[in-house]
């Protein structure tokens, strides 16, 4: 299995999960018509890579970041200023990665360097503070952001959905521009996710390993921990600046709420976690009970609290309100921490242990 | 070496007073900048008021940590709740908080924060048992716990409340300024200078001058050998962990009346800030807090009035600035 690089799922029901979800994710455009089951897979593919980054810093190194999302939303915002400012073709898209992945990279540099080398609780509380600040001062210059509102943008030609690539005669399904759009999203994911696996397997994962079960012993065979930490988390927030890069040329939008907001941090963790902590697989899997959780969950809580409010109980209603759909999620992201340490994957892997226990210290 | 005789004092500890300094060399230096003193004189009763409100909130935190290597990412929520609590007692009581009488409003405002205060520490005690005390000694989980209480807490208070914003004026008594000559010092912020102050104080006497306080002390200084002498860490931690969130409510209150308003949402907004002043004054330490407190507010008014655009990242070059100077912040005193 060279393109798992030697890390297969190891568990039978898991492979079978897995494949289930890429292969729904793969042919989404033709089982599931609609602009919205389109949406959802698009989504599920740039989280799967987003919350796989995200777990290459928590599960491999066990270090807690919480400015994943300005990496994000650098990424993000750097396609959506460059095709907003330079008009809709393919040098604007050049331009915003030319310019997003290195920034995101050298800001990643920085905070690595000043907040990795002290105590590892410092960096969980520094990459806060730092992410907030680039929140405030993403919706201060307007500018150049569009303050709140974001920015809007247009697709080059080949990527919009009026371009039509094959007529709908030919297999009853029409591949326009949108379509050619979710592959481009679902190809890069993928390869990105096979790369994440290629990292934490190769010997330079193996040492992340090492520095997030015991940092000193890690130290004292002779790894400069504080390099493998800065390099592992300058690989993450490529990884999520790329991702973010999808999200806005999926989207053709970059604002505050889809890519930098507090809230999509707290997701991503939840989806870490819940998926199942340093195993990369979990990303795919937490990405997608999530992402369907929030889309589809949240009519079933609709019902639920209207069928409440009518048989007239106190406080169901406001409990089971769609908006409020993040209080179960968070129950459950307590109750996986708790019991399921090793998330979705590890319990299906070796019906739990405790690879991920007593990590950081 | 000096020779000591038996009846001289035991040598005391060198006091270490750079950090205190910071903050007055820092006020000092913007009287030139700012240049009218009537403003400047506004601007640094206003950080002092900010300081001391961001000081009651984050020294729970800080005690937590260095006490217990317990970093709580739900502290934010006890603010929360601490000002939603509030708003049950003033809301029905809102014709006397507008009395014109300062006593009458105080009557109102007192019973409504010591009931924030009893319900935080409450739910402290919940938190530690359910929360914290599972995980014990795990510093992944223990953040990974405590941001889900904090969503939790968040979304339970948006579905007892409701999303919008809630108003809470500001009593009528409190309304409106001092004026001292040509300087207005607004009196809401007196008064949460001198509760700051209260608390200041309060915890200084309690952690200097009883055997509890030495404990306390002693344990953020080196838990094993507190409990090697036989002492209960974990019901003193408790104890440490209740007191801090009570007081997190308490700030909870005074920063809603500050604001007028209470929202969920300013758990996350004031958890940044209470972190920054915990990294500046020293995981641990209640000086370094106060101090840090004070610095982060000041850095907040008078970059807010001289340079407004600056004042967005003003706080993290703040933390920078200081982290440069002290690597462990302002006062170091756990052995971590």
């Amino acid at each position: 299995m060279m393109i798992l690089s030697g890390d297969p799922p190891k568990s039978r029901v898991l492979t079978l999960v897995l494949v289930l979800i890429i292969l729904a994710l793969a042919a989404t455009p033709f089982l599931f018509p609609g602009a919205k089951a389109l949406n959802v897979a698009a989504k599920i593919c740039v989280f799967a890579a987003l919350v796989a980054s995200y777990d290459l810093l928590l599960g491999y190194t066990g270090s807690v970041s919480f400015a994943h999302t300005m990496f994000y939303g650098i990424g993000s915002y750097a396609i959506a200023i460059a095709l907003y400012g330079m008009g809709p073709n393919w040098a604007a898209v050049a331009t915003g990665i030319v310019v997003g992945l290195p920034l995101a990279a050298l800001l990643a540099l920085a905070i690595g360097l000043f907040s990795l080398r002290v105590a590892a609780i410092f960096f969980a509380m520094i990459t806060l503070a730092v992410a907030s600040a680039f929140q405030v001062l993403a919706s201060q210059l307007s500018w150049l952001t569009g303050g709140e509102d974001g920015r809007s943008f247009q697709l080059p030609e080949l990527l919009r959905p009026g371009t039509v690539l094959i007529s709908r005669n030919l297999f009853g399904f029409e591949i326009n521009g949108r379509i050619l759009t979710f592959y481009l999203v679902f190809t890069i994911s993928a390869l990105m996710i096979l790369a994440l696996l290629r990292v934490v397997n190769s010997p330079f994962g193996r040492v992340l390993q090492a520095i997030r079960e015991n940092r000193f012993r890690a130290e004292a065979l002779g790894f400069r921990t504080v390099f493998h930490l800065t390099y592992a988390n300058c690989l993450a927030a490529l990884v999520a600046a790329s991702a973010g890069i999808l999200n806005a040329l999926w989207l053709r939008y970059a604002g505050p709420d889809t890519s930098l907001s507090f809230s999509i941090m707290l997701d991503i963790l939840l989806m870490v976690v819940i998926g199942g902590m340093g195993t990369i697989y979990g990303a795919i899997i937490g990405a997608t009970i999530f992402i369907l959780a929030q889309n589809y969950l949240q009519s079933l809580m609709g019902v639920a609290s209207k069928a409440a409010s009518e048989a007239g109980l106190p406080l169901l209603p406001g409990l089971l309100h769609p908006d409020r759909w993040l209080l179960w999620l968070g129950l459950l992201f307590i109750a996986s921490v708790y019991f399921f340490p090793t998330g979705v994957v590890g319990r299906l892997r070796n019906g739990g242990g405790d690879k991920s226990a007593g990590a950081s210290h | 070496m000096t020779e000591l005789a038996a009846t001289d004092p035991l040598p005391k500890p060198k006091r270490d007073i750079a950090p205190i300094l910071l903050p007055i060399a820092l006020a000092l230096l913007m009287i030139p900048l700012i240049g009218s003193t009537s403003s400047w004189l506004t601007l640094t009763a206003a950080s002092l008021a900010m300081g001391m409100m961001i000081f009651i909130m984050a020294s729970g935190l800080t005690l937590v940590f260095g006490l217990m290597d317990v970093l709580n990412f739900g502290h934010g929520a006890f603010i929360a709740v601490g000002a939603y609590v509030a708003t049950l007692v003033l809301a029905p009581f809102a014709a006397s908080v507008q009395a014109d009488s300062l006593w009458v409003s105080l009557a109102v405002l007192a019973p409504a924060a010591l009931l924030s205060m009893a319900v935080s520490g409450a739910l402290g005690l919940i938190v530690e048992r359910v929360l914290i005390l599972p995980v014990y000694g795990q510093h992944l989980k223990q953040i990974l716990m405590t941001t889900g209480g904090l969503i939790v807490a968040e979304q339970t208070l948006y579905a007892l409340w409701g999303p919008q914003i809630i108003p809470m004026p500001l009593p009528a008594s409190l309304r409106g300024s001092f004026i001292l000559g040509d300087v207005a010092i607004a009196k809401y912020r007196v008064l949460a200078m001198l509760i700051g102050l209260a608390v200041f104080i309060a915890i200084q006497l309690v952690l200097n001058r009883t055997k509890l306080g030495l404990l306390i002390r002693a344990g953020v200084e080196n838990r094993e050998m507190v409990e090697a002498l036989g002492y209960r860490i974990r019901r003193l931690f408790l104890g440490v962990f209740m007191t801090g969130s009570a007081l997190a409510g308490l700030g909870g209150v005074m920063w809603a009346l500050y604001r007028e308003q209470v929202h969920a949402s300013m758990s996350d907004d004031l958890t940044v800030l209470i972190f920054i002043v915990v990294i500046i004054g020293g995981l641990g330490s209640i000086g370094g807090c106060f101090i840090g407190a004070i610095l982060v507010a000041m850095v907040a008014n008078y970059g807010g009035f001289l340079v407004p655009k600056l004042a967005l990242v003003s706080n993290i070059l703040l933390m920078v600035a200081i982290l440069m100077w002290r690597p462990r912040g302002l006062y170091a005193v756990t052995s971590r």
